[in-house]
């Protein structure tokens, strides 16, 4: 059963993300928008961590280290420009596909062992995640004409 | 002087109760007898109230209400009894001025325009024209709006176009479009005459729209007086005439709504034919805001269970209903989505689209309605959709310009993000018109910081030398109401026309003609290589009429309006067409709102993070005119009192003063009115920090800091008011525009800055 390692990597993609959204707050802090909803963002990832736990422990211990490295190749230095900006939430954008597709797959083995807790955790994780991601598209499509075009 | 009543003293006049008609009264302020009088209306709020102005000798000698008018009967309140005034004050700017060595030097209108022609052209070349922004106003006639919009949607093409009606109105139109899919008012002021109820929340009416609370007093005085609920952290003249008056903690709007919300659903004073045939989205209102009990509410609020009861009681049983919501609600926490909630209360009874029920989603500025209309703010011409393709044709094709010059790749950037992009650098050109951002913006030392820049480029047009006038590269004087004429529209949908009465001073120019001079200058040209604007655009009247083109079809529909139509009798409502020639009172009478895919303004948003929904999205929900349902829960203010700064601040207007009081400062009545900012603390605090009237307090947050006289009472202990839009022109002496003091920061979906609240601390100076 492989369900634990997909658990794991979950566990550590929303832990991951959890981090990357406080990260991005705190270093635009000049943008407010970008500032306050990462603060939320934050907060819902974290909360979705703390649901995912209680699977890992109920499925078993094993765990994946596999999300710290893309968070190592993401986010790889401190960048504090308009390019810094969008190349930031583009990151984020990455790391929440990441978790989205985690949450995919589980919902599969989740519907296969009829685990109603699991299927409705998914179901509310997973509809926030999309509201992540489609916050973060619209910042980004918003900053990119300015960003690549006239900023220096 | 010669006047019907001393309005200063007497704020709103003697009492004539009614029901039913509202009475004629005529008010009228004179320094002299006029030659003669021309029509008008008043552009010192956003009521619009109809108003003679009356000339001799070619100068502006008074007004006097116009007693045909249906926004007022005929009568004026303070500001627009003693603010015309300022047009003759000698202090007014009459010729452009261009800084060289450092110094603003008198200039010719050649040498201006072509400098800001040179610059402009200099711009594009090397940073595309999104490095050209607009900060435009709430204030200017809706033929210039409308010839600024295209412009730079369809001249320049850039995306940074916003107007100061962000700082004060982009909240009411979110709102409605979230609701109903289409900006716009569903009510009128007449159904005050009727109402059962009236709802204010964050709104202080006696003392923003002054004429109109007159209104409400008169019905308070008359035969079946409505119940009034007021929600108002403060004691203001309005919560004095509650029946029922709920004083919240500042930033819990929304529990508050939810709160009335759940206990109207649970007692089932809804009306459930209504919500389903016109609604959707009740299940999940109805679940959001069932975990708001009565002693929930109280818990967060302060608001007593028992108040909040008996105000449900009044707005679940009342038969009809206006409610009305201001910055109280739209410059706090969670703008737009505690103005829904007011939205909702209308739906969930059906008290919508009928005689003595309406909404208002109230502007505070005069003309706030029309850069909404016009697209010279963050909004599309005709309350057209920026993410439909197919409204973008049709500017397109008014305009005759291919479509991807109008720029529809992302929401029309918002005045903030402007801001933030000239800080950034990325803008190099600001071009503010009628507004005086030193005073208004949040945070007002950045906002310094960001006009003084070097790399910024910053002309400023406008009437009167101001805080945002001084750092400018290039001034222009502008005329103002009584030397142009032109339309606007009042918040209750009424069109107006305000003739000219008198020439500008000096060589002032109308702000349409400066906008079709630079488009002449710029050559702009539309896909024929025919000029735009400039061939067919001699006079305001064929601005107007080019604008009619526009609304056809939309929900703002001027077509049955015309200059002749709107001259010699009252405003007229829109829309105004072959339909309703006479304009319409109620929008939404069939319970079909402005929804459908291929006609609303707007997607909708996801109510928490701000997130536009997509066509795609939209389609599946396929609302097909009904009505958006949409719940929230609370979310508490980003900075709260804490150790170090222990005290709330709130911000508001008074009675007596209008933005930045750039006009209501130059009337000596209404300056010696209120001649200075202060800071009001409640009793408690006074003794805890051994204050009394009169003392002068410094206030300090984590941006700046104020000193203000004290003036003790009528609010909440832990809550301190300050006045805003005191500024330094006519006062240098102290730090005293609270702005110093607010946040940077904004509502996720209307972008509107929050005023309502900060965490400063107190201490008293001259002791
Ligand atoms: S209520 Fe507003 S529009 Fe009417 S007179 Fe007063 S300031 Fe002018």
């Amino acid at each position: 059963m492989h369900l634990p390692y997909y658990l794991g990597l979950l566990e550590n993609s929303e832990k991951q993300l959890t981090e990357a959204f406080e990260y991005v707050a705190n270093h635009h802090h000049d943008e407010p928008d970008i500032e306050q909803m990462c603060q939320k963002l934050s907060a819902w990832s974290r909360e979705h961590h703390g649901k995912v736990q209680g699977f890992v422990e109920k499925y078993s211990e094993e765990k994946s280290n596999e999300p710290s490295k893309l968070k190592r190749d993401l986010f790889a230095e401190p960048r504090s420009s308009s390019l810094a900006l969008l190349r930031d939430l583009h990151d984020l954008w990455l790391l929440v596909q990441e978790v989205q597709l985690c949450w995919v797959v589980i919902q599969q083995a989740a519907l296969g062992l009829r685990d109603e807790e699991l299927k409705a955790c998914y179901a509310f994780c997973s509809a926030r995640t999309k509201r992540q991601a489609e916050w973060l598209l619209s910042r980004i499509k918003q900053a990119a004409p300015q960003t690549l075009l006239v900023a220096e | 002087m010669i006047q019907t009543r001393d309005s200063i003293q007497d704020i709103w006049g003697p009492r004539l109760g009614y029901e039913g008609q509202w009475s004629v009264r005529v008010d009228e302020r004179l320094e002299v007898e006029p030659d003669h009088w021309v029509q008008s209306a008043c552009v010192l709020c956003s009521n619009g109230c109809g108003v003679d102005i009356g000339v001799k000798e070619g100068r502006i000698v008074g007004v006097r209400g116009r007693a045909v008018d249906s926004v007022n009967h005929g009568r004026l309140g303070p500001k627009g009894l003693n603010g015309w005034v300022a047009n003759n004050s000698p202090d007014r700017l009459t010729k452009p001025l261009i800084r060289r060595n450092g110094q603003l030097e008198e200039a010719t209108w050649d040498e201006a325009m072509n400098l800001i022609v040179q610059k402009s052209k200099e711009l594009i070349e090397k940073h595309t024209s999104s490095s050209i922004g607009f900060y435009t106003s709430g204030q200017l006639f809706l033929e210039e709006y409308y010839a600024l919009g295209i412009v730079g949607k369809a001249g320049l093409g850039t995306p940074h176009m916003d107007g100061n009606t962000r700082l004060c109105t982009a909240t009411a139109a979110a709102a409605l479009k979230e609701s109903f899919g289409s900006d716009g008012q569903p009510g009128s002021y007449s159904d005050l005459d009727t109402t059962e109820a009236i709802l204010h929340v964050g709104h202080n009416i006696a003392s923003q729209q002054t004429v109109l609370w007159m209104r409400v007093l008169d019905r308070l005085a008359g035969p079946n007086p409505p119940k009034l609920v007021v929600i108002d952290p403060r004691a203001t003249y309005t919560a004095e005439k509650a029946t029922v008056h709920l004083a919240p903690r500042v930033g819990t709007n929304v529990p508050v709504m939810n709160g009335l919300l759940h206990l109207i659903i649970e007692a089932g004073h809804i009306n459930q034919e209504y919500i389903d045939a016109h609604t959707i989205g009740f299940e999940e209102l109805k679940q959001v805001v069932a975990k708001w009990t009565p002693e929930r509410v109280e818990q967060l609020t302060g608001v007593p269970a028992a108040k909040l009861r008996e105000a449900a009681h009044i707005l679940g049983t009342c038969n009809t209903l206006v409610s009305t919501a201001l910055q109280g609600v739209y410059q706090s926490m969670q703008a737009t989505a505690a103005a829904v909630q007011v939205n909702n209360l209308h739906l969930l009874r059906g008290l919508i689209g009928h005689d003595g029920s309406g909404i208002y989603q109230m502007n505070g500025q005069p003309t706030a309605q029309n850069t909404r209309e016009c697209g010279a703010d963050g909004d599309l011409p005709g309350f057209r959709n920026w993410s439909n393709e197919k409204h973008i044709q049709e500017l397109a094709d008014l305009w005759n310009v291919h479509p991807d010059q109008i720029p529809h790749w992302a929401p029309p950037t918002h005045a903030m993000q402007i801001w933030r992009y000239c800080e950034q650098g990325s803008i190099k050109m600001l071009w503010i018109s009628a507004t005086n951002p030193l005073v208004s913006m949040p945070d007002l030392d950045r906002a310094r910081k960001i006009l003084a820049k070097d790399d910024l480029f910053v002309v400023v047009q406008d009437a009167f030398p101001t805080e945002t006038t001084a750092l400018a590269d290039v001034v222009l004087p502008a005329a103002i109401w009584g030397e142009k004429t032109g339309c606007f529209t009042n918040v209750g949908r009424t069109v107006h026309i305000s003739h000219k009465a008198v020439d500008p001073p000096g060589k002032a120019r109308s702000d349409f003609d400066i906008f079709v001079d630079y488009s002449r200058r710029m050559d702009f040209r539309d896909k024929d290589g025919k000029p735009l604007l400039t061939s067919t655009w001699q006079t305001t009247e064929d601005g107007f009429n080019a604008w009619r083109e526009c609304t056809r079809g939309r929900p703002c529909d001027y077509t049955g309006l015309s200059y002749a139509k709107l001259t010699g009798g009252s405003g007229i409502q829109w829309p105004c067409n072959e339909q309703y020639p006479d304009g319409k009172k109620h929008l939404y009478e069939n319970g079909v709102f402005s929804t459908d895919v291929d006609y609303c303004e707007d997607y909708g948003h996801d109510l928490e993070t701000g997130t536009p929904r997509s066509q795609d999205d939209y389609k599946l929900l396929d609302p097909k005119g009904k009505a958006f349902l949409k719940g929230i829960d609370y979310e508490p203010p980003h900075e709260k009192p804490d150790a170090q700064y222990p005290l709330w601040l709130t911000t508001g207007r008074v009675v007596f003063h209008f933005h930045t009081r750039t006009k209501t400062g130059r009337s000596r009545e209404l300056q010696e009115a209120a001649p200075d900012a202060y800071v009001q603390l409640s009793t408690e605090d006074a003794a805890h920090y051994g204050i009394v009237e009169g003392d002068m307090i410094e206030v300090k947050s984590r941006r700046g800091k104020v000193q203000e006289p004290a003036r003790v009472g009528d609010i909440e202990p832990g809550l301190i008011f300050v006045p805003f839009h005191y500024g330094y022109w006519d006062q240098d002496d102290r730090p005293r525009a609270v702005n110093e003091l607010t946040l940077t920061e904004w509502d996720p979906i209307s972008k509107q800055p929050h005023f309502k609240y900060a965490a400063v601390r107190i201490r008293k100076v001259n002791a």
